[in-house]
């Protein structure tokens, strides 16, 4: 039995070196297929009539003049009239056409009547006393909360008792609490709350408090403390705006199966969606996937949109019918991080030693409100309180979004210690240092970490106290952010088959989604074998193949990554059982190097690979590797360093990002070159988040203002900096295995500019993105506060 | 000059044109058609499809195509050229970019109508037989893709970029290749690519 365990450094041929991407010649050509490139032959147009309004009632849809029109083939309404629109550019009616243009006459030609509702699309700070006062019935939501934020079970209890439920306790739910851990009185007590379903449809607070945190004795720890420092930081609602926009291609083989092409993060988890909404058995959908560009979390789901576009097919009599959101829609609709702000009061001793965290933090992800982001970031400060408020509006849905809620709490932590750091007149690296021992089990690596980026940023030598007192209104200053991240590779399932020929395949429902997943599988599975990489066939993003997770969470590296290991031992073990007696040894003294299966101790008594695989017989031999599954290939846990340097213009408020330092671990690296790849982008897009993106909405008509790339702005080629990268590969790191890596890269840019601006102007900008006006806002209160 | 103003891409002189859109309105659906206009018979295209044909990568192509479609769609959906794409669909983006007369253009503000009888070059044609152009096997060497959707319009921009400045300058660098974006963040790579062709120091 093999023992499962990567390679040891000096055996390693592939893993851990700087591998070009195997996909990449079919992406520079041009020939690589996206769902939006899927053009079979009688390929029917959809297009979809959206929601003019933020917030609306359906009240009549007339779509007679669209169903006459030649080349229209079905029409599908998707929301009823009734139903009530709770964001700008949410569908309502889909069609399909011969071709585009015709499927755009056809919209025009739709009628559809709304009753104008109010809306809400501020996500400004809550007012005193909001979401207050008398509670009514509980909602799902609010039971949520207050399971999840571990209000004590009496008071749960009692507010079930006083204040009844407005939706119907269900067994699958009191199953599902249990499931979560809920104890048995609180399940009773659901269970005869009084019912008031008239309070569901009344209208509610967009206010959302959420139950108070405290950890330690707050009050004690600010009154213990030397310095205090108080501020308001956030950022606001962006989009995913990936390139290839959300979208669809969708058939009917036959009447009851449905052939699906999706732009998507998972390829396995589609069928049961597509069941679910359309009634068939998730056995008979398929979905396959070439290429996909971008999703950055946004992508997961079939989408209403999607599940139209299966209908519009069916009742097309099964003819493949795409279709692919256009720009407007996809930044309208189909993706938004949530804001986050918050009011934040920080404490420490005068040496710098952290005390006492306060902070009231809000945000909106759309009509659910929005969850807090894990506050304070990174370090776990003695004595806390912080309550968060979520603000529901008509913004359009948030979606998870890169490193879901860090990059605000980055921005909301760091910058309330960057500021504390300079009331505290310590240099902020220094200032961090002192407190690693607060940043739990990252904190070894950290401490190696800052000094090493601090290093490569040139900190001591950039870095001055806060205000760059140089001539000239070109001001230039250094700021710092951390983050850590989860990413424990996912469910995985790795198909591998050796052939008598010598041939090797593997089948892996996973899918690529530009982070090098193909190129890593590929690496493991060579490396393991002994076998050039291009001598494997590689097969992902079909649900032919065996189930894989979704990628999501930074969690693919370590799913592929494990279970390819594992398929390939186990396979090893196999082919060395039939191979042994020819090379009269036994087959634990074999080993699979250079294109050879040899004998260890004796590596001139071997055969080739193909010689070795003849002995096979007739039939290929066949495993599975899984994850989870047996040895310790996997982590959790990475910690990371961001250092920015820019330029402030301050007589234009235009800010320059000078030069970026990214300092990470995650684990083993797979391949250095797409490692390195994921973190430069990552401060790519952390500066365009940083400087440039905001999902603007007008609060007088609830609608989006930038649904383009020329007013959603993203960081071109002329924004980018010099970038340096440097991965921890030390041993210690590599021996916890492979972690995630695509998101917490991405988490320290906001914040590190943001600090950086302020070590250069001298005043804190307190919200992303750091555009010209909010600048020259910041110098302008600056000036008065002096006058 | 005097030829161009005489003779536009898509065939129809600009006095032909002018007496056209002066009786749009009355044309039949069926195109193309030979109107009486100011004394002179001229042809009238669209609303409905008119025959078209362009010469791209060499080879020619014809297809029944309204006058409002554009170059970029007919690319795609008419002759199975996917590799331009369509991201911003408003000349903000690049990544539909093509050769037009040798010349990079964004492919979704420009009529196929108008992009007739002139050389029209797109990423299918830069590698030739399986072998890369060097400009598409350093993209793959410095790593300039992610998701790669972005990839063949900005590989036709720094394509033409190279042909017209060899020895590119830093500054040129930086102004001519910002009009194409990427989402995943590749720029350091494209950077590379730049500089490696043009053995300047770049990136």
């Amino acid at each position: 039995m093999a023992e499962y365990k990567w390679p040891a450094p000096a055996e390693r041929t592939l893993i851990g070196k700087r591998i070009s991407r195997v996909d990449g010649a079919v992406k520079v050509s041009g020939h690589a297929k996206y769902s939006y490139d899927y053009n079979p032959k009688g390929l029917l147009f959809g297009k979809v009539l959206r929601c003019p309004h933020a917030h609306a009632r359906v009240t009549s849809i007339d779509t007679s003049a669209a169903e006459k029109m030649a080349g229209i083939k079905a029409v599908q309404i998707v929301q009823k009239p009734g139903t009530e629109v709770l964001w700008q550019g949410d569908d309502i009616v889909a069609v399909a056409a011969v071709d585009e243009p015709t499927a755009e006459d056809a919209i025009r030609a739709i009628q559809v009547k709304y009753e104008v509702l109010p809306h809400n699309v501020s996500d400004a700070e809550p007012p005193a006393g909001a979401g207050e006062g008398p509670a009514g019935p509980m909602t799902e939501d609010d039971l949520e909360n207050a399971l999840g934020n571990q209000v004590p079970d009496a008071q749960v209890i009692s507010d079930l008792q006083k204040r009844g439920v407005t939706f119907q306790v269900t067994d699958d739910m009191t199953k599902e609490l249990k499931g979560y851990g809920v104890s048995d009185a609180v399940i009773n007590a659901l269970k005869a709350a009084a019912y008031h379903p008239e309070a569901a449809s009344q209208p509610r607070s967009p206010y959302q408090k959420m139950a108070a945190q405290t950890q330690g004795d707050p009050d004690k720890g600010f009154a213990s403390a030397e310095v205090t420092s108080e501020g308001v930081y956030g950022a606001p609602v962006i989009t995913h705006c990936c390139l290839e926009t959300h979208g669809s291609a969708a058939e009917w083989p036959s009447s009851d199966h449905l052939l699906v092409h999706c732009s998507t993060q998972g390829v396995s988890g589609l069928p049961d969606q597509y069941a679910q909404a359309l009634k068939i058995p998730a056995g008979n959908v398929r979905a396959h996937q070439d290429h996909i560009g971008g999703g950055f979390g946004s992508k997961f789901s079939p989408d209403r949109w999607g599940i139209a576009t299966a209908q519009l097919s069916k009742s097309a009599g099964g003819k493949p019918v795409k279709y692919m959101l256009e720009r407007d829609s996809e930044l309208m609709t189909a993706g938004a991080r949530p804001s986050a702000y918050a009011r934040v009061k920080v404490a420490a001793k005068g040496d710098g030693t952290l005390v006492a965290w306060q902070s009231d933090s809000w945000g909106t992800g759309g009509p659910a409100g929005a969850g807090s982001p894990p506050l304070p970031y990174v370090f776990e400060i003695p004595n806390q309180r912080k309550q968060h408020t979520a603000v529901r509006t008509n913004q359009g849905p948030a979606r998870a979004w890169r490193a879901p809620n860090h990059p605000q709490a980055a921005v909301i932590t760091m910058c309330a210690l960057d500021d504390l750091a300079h009331k505290l007149n310590m240099d902020p690296v220094e200032f961090f240092a002192k407190n690693l021992d607060m940043t739990g089990p990252r904190a070894p690596i950290y401490k190696e970490e800052l000094p090493l980026a601090a290093e490569l940023m040139g900190w001591k030598q950039k870095w001055h106290p806060r205000g760059d007192k140089s001539e000239g209104p070109i001001k230039r200053g250094v700021g710092l952010s951390m983050h850590t991240w989860g990413g424990r590779g996912h469910a995985s399932n790795c198909l591998l088959s050796i052939h008598p020929d010598g041939s090797v395949d593997i089948k892996m429902g996973s899918q690529d989604l530009g982070t090098g997943t193909r190129t890593a599988i590929l690496i493991v599975a060579a490396d393991s074998l002994g076998i050039p990489m291009n001598a494997i066939t590689l097969n992902i993003g079909d649900t032919m193949y065996p189930p894989d997770g979704g990628s999501g969470g930074s969690t693919t590296i370590g799913g592929v990554s494990s279970s390819t290991r594992r398929a390939a031992l186990m396979a090893l073990d196999q082919l060395f059982a039939k191979v042994a007696p020819a090379l009269k040894a036994q087959p634990a003294d074999l080993e699979a190097r250079d294109g050879t299966v040899r004998v260890k101790s004796e590596p001139s008594r071997s055969l080739s690979w193909k010689q070795a695989c003849a002995k096979l017989g007739a039939m290929p031999l066949s495993v599975t590797g899984k994850n989870p599954g047996p040895g310790n290939l996997i982590n959790s846990g990475v910690g990371g360093v961001g250092m920015a340097d820019v330029s402030v213009d301050t007589e234009t408020g235009i800010v320059k990002v000078n030069k970026m330092v990214a300092v990470q671990d995650c684990g083993l690296v797979i391949n250095l070159k797409t490692a390195e790849s994921q973190c430069y982008g990552a401060l790519i897009m952390g500066i365009s988040y940083a400087l440039y993106e905001e999902k603007v909405l007008d609060p007088v008509t609830g609608r989006m203002l930038n649904p383009n790339m020329e007013f959603y702005r993203l960081a071109g080629l002329r924004d980018i900096p010099e970038l340096m990268v440097h991965m921890m590969t030390d041993p210690l790191n590599e021996n916890r295995g492979v972690i995630g890596l695509g998101e917490p890269p991405v988490i320290s840019p906001g914040a590190a500019i943001s600090n950086a601006v302020a070590n250069a102007i001298g005043v804190r900008v307190p919200f992303l993105p750091l555009t010209p006006d909010r600048v020259l806002a910041a110098l302008e209160q600056q000036q008065k506060a002096g006058a | 000059m005097a030829d161009d103003d005489e003779k536009t891409s898509s065939g129809v002189s600009r006095r032909e044109f002018l007496k056209i859109s002066g009786i749009a309105a009355a044309v039949p659906l069926v195109a193309p058609q030979m109107v009486e206009a100011a004394g002179e018979k001229v042809p009238v295209y669209g609303p409905g499809k008119a025959p078209m044909s362009f010469t791209i990568n060499g080879k020619r192509y014809s297809a029944q195509l309204e006058p409002r479609v554009t170059l970029l769609d007919a690319l795609r959906d008419q002759f199975d050229l996917t590799g331009s794409k369509r991201v911003c669909d408003r000349a903000e983006c690049g990544a539909c970019t093509v050769l037009l007369n040798n010349k990079p253009v964004y492919a979704c503000t420009v009529l196929a109508i108008e992009a007739q009888h002139q050389p029209i070059t797109t990423i299918e044609s830069l590698s030739q037989g399986g072998k890369l152009h060097p400009i598409q096997a350093a993209f793959v060497q410095h790593d300039a893709q992610q998701c790669g959707f972005c990839t063949p319009g900005f590989v036709m921009a720094c394509k033409s970029f190279l042909d017209q400045h060899p020895h590119a300058t830093e500054e040129q660098i930086r102004y001519h290749l910002n009009g194409n974006l990427c989402r995943c963040g590749t720029y350091k790579g494209i950077r590379e690519v730049i500089a490696q062709m043009s053995g300047t120091k770049g990136a």
